[in-house]
């Protein structure tokens, strides 16, 4: 009871922050431009499907992969644009697939040999990286393309979105959420306990691959606009605040969602105000001042909570 | 029929042997324990036979059928520090993944899932704690709800990865009560087992393991010290009638 009255105020306080901050917004004079309406939609829609996508990740233990996944899409972008110019579609299609051979890389090198994973993934994660700036640096040394704006994949740009993005990202993360929602029991069950799943007759490897897809899905949707470096905050900042709140699993994930929301919204917003302030590092920013009040201010996992907790025990002893 | 049939099982680890041609046939209705040292291959042999861990040879038979066929009839319960209890789900919740399976895809569960879990809690005397938040639970009540999840699968053959282990005396009697339950039922169990003391009590049957298997039969034959030592390197000085602990068991148990 307590808890579920906790989330309830957590998402009531969040809709005043809002609704605060687009009246504050109003009082200094800032004009509601189209752009700014499709950046804070993009940006916003972007923070849901990663706040929910990101949670199974984050229960599975697995948040560094998320970091190796967008790491390694910036070769794929690179040589993409090498291949096809400065096509949005092509980018992503690069970016996805260099992500999918890292995720494969590294369970490769896991399964092949004795490196454990979180080497593997920091293995993978730096070289494909490295790889990634040593290509971008090529293509802003030829003479034809020095104006490629391939930089925004490393910090992230919010202005860089379209209404065409917007389409995209709501097409895109419309299946992602319906997919989660269809395999909502056999997800909880591998997150939970693989071993059991597998046991079971579950198609383990189908379903663990299919989570690894979509994270890979949503990392590429984001990369325009919170970079290869920080998209995978936007992934577990939501969750690991969410969790601080609430117990159960569909009240973690749509929490996750609103957090998510919330971030993307007012750090893409304020960085489409054009005071040169980097998106990725402003959703970052917000999503980790959430982290922050949840670590502190949840009630029973926070840390005032359990200070008080110790206490207590102790002054009653 | 036998209910469970290994024939030539080795695992291999990074080239090094850690199940040596492995040989087991379990009939139905007994109890049976596996028990061994550290790294004796305990869990791997569980593992190995589930499909859950490659094989470098051998094969298992679950009432005289592969085992993508007998699925449906074998359940499992995986040692409890294997997950992570801060998960956010309740008891329950747990308890139903049990009912997964024949739920089938997409089917969300139901009044008759919930009936059927709360049936189970009951056999493991943990009604009370239903609706709780499974980080607040105590080992042995992780253990009972692990339980209750294989008992609502109503499986015909079980595997139970250390169930005793580091669980208070309320727990273990529970688990007792409801194996011998099982096996009144016409189910059989087998058990990794580390409590030497126990087995003659708990067990029909014992495997005793160390890479090789060193014997396997009735507990009442298998049971000596002679085999004892074999398996155990010749560290356990106890008599297997005796019930007073001795530093040795301990020893051998950890």
């Amino acid at each position: 009871m307590l808890r579920s009255r906790a989330a309830i105020i957590a998402a009531v306080t969040l809709a005043c922050l809002i609704a605060l901050l687009a009246i504050g917004a109003w009082g200094f004079g800032i004009e509601y431009s189209y752009t700014l309406q499709t950046v804070a939609i993009g940006g916003g829609l972007l923070g849901l499907i990663s706040g929910v996508i990101g949670s199974f990740g984050v229960l599975r233990q697995q948040s560094l992969m998320g970091d190796a996944i967008s790491h390694a899409a910036l070769p794929g972008v690179a040589i993409a644009f090498l291949i096809a110019g400065r096509e949005l579609g092509a980018l992503m299609i690069g970016a996805g697939i260099a992500s999918l051979l890292g995720v494969y890389w590294i369970t490769a090198v896991t399964q092949t040999s004795r490196i454990k994973q979180d080497t593997a993934m920091g293995i993978v994660l730096v070289s494909w990286f490295a790889f990634g700036i040593a290509l971008l640096s090529y293509i802003q040394g030829r003479p034809d393309a020095s104006q490629a704006g391939l930089d925004r994949f490393i910090f992230g740009q919010a202005a860089a979105i379209t209404a065409e993005d917007v389409r995209l990202i709501t097409v895109i993360g419309t299946g992602l959420l319906l997919i989660t929602a269809l395999f909502w029991k056999e997800f909880k069950l591998i997150a939970f306990n693989y071993e059991f799943a597998a046991a079971n007759g579950y198609p383990v490897r189908f379903l663990d691959a299919l989570l690894s897809l979509m994270i890979v899905i949503t990392i590429v949707l984001g990369l325009q606009l919170a970079g290869v470096i920080l998209m995978v905050g936007l992934l577990i900042a939501p969750a690991v605040a969410a969790r601080q709140w609430v117990t159960g699993l569909g009240a973690m994930v749509g929490l996750a969602g609103v957090f998510g929301l919330f971030a993307g919204m007012i750090g893409s917003g304020v960085s489409a105000l054009d005071v040169g302030l980097p998106t990725g590092p402003m959703i970052i920013l917000i999503a980790s001042l959430i982290v922050a009040i949840a670590l502190l201010f949840a009630p029973e996992r926070g840390v005032i909570a359990q200070w008080r907790r110790t206490h207590q025990t102790v002054s009653k002893e | 029929m036998n209910a469970l049939e290994v024939e030539d099982l080795t695992v291999a680890y990074h080239q090094k042997p850690v199940l040596w041609d492995i040989d087991l046939s379990v009939p139905e209705g007994v109890l049976a324990a596996i028990v061994g040292p550290n790294g004796a291959g305990k869990s791997t042999l569980i593992k190995a036979v589930l499909n859950l861990i490659p094989r470098a040879s051998g094969e298992a038979r679950f009432y005289g059928k592969a085992y993508t066929a007998a699925r449906s009839l074998i359940g499992y319960v995986p040692q409890r520090g294997s997950v992570d209890w801060d998960f956010p789900t309740t008891v329950i919740d747990v308890v139903t993944m049990g009912l997964y399976g024949r739920l089938g895809w997409f089917k969300r569960p139901g009044q008759r899932e919930r009936e059927q879990a709360l049936h189970a809690l009951e056999q493991v005397g943990l009604t009370a704690f239903a609706d709780r938040q499974i980080n607040q639970l105590s080992g042995g009540q992780q253990q009972r709800t692990f339980l209750a999840r294989a008992l609502v699968q109503d499986a015909h053959l079980y595997f139970m990865d250390e169930p005793f282990a580091a669980v208070d005396a309320l727990t273990e009697r529970a688990i007792v009560n409801v194996l011998r339950e099982l096996r009144g039922r016409g189910k059989t169990v087998i058990v990794v087992h580390h409590d030497l003391q126990t087995v003659p009590e708990y067990f029909d049957y014992v495997a005793l393991l160390n890479v090789e298997m060193i014997a396997f039969g009735p507990t009442r034959d298998v049971f000596t010290e002679s085999n004892l030592n074999r398996a155990y390197g010749g560290r356990v000085g106890f008599l297997a009638q005796s019930r007073t602990p001795h530093p040795y068991d301990r020893l051998a148990a950890d």
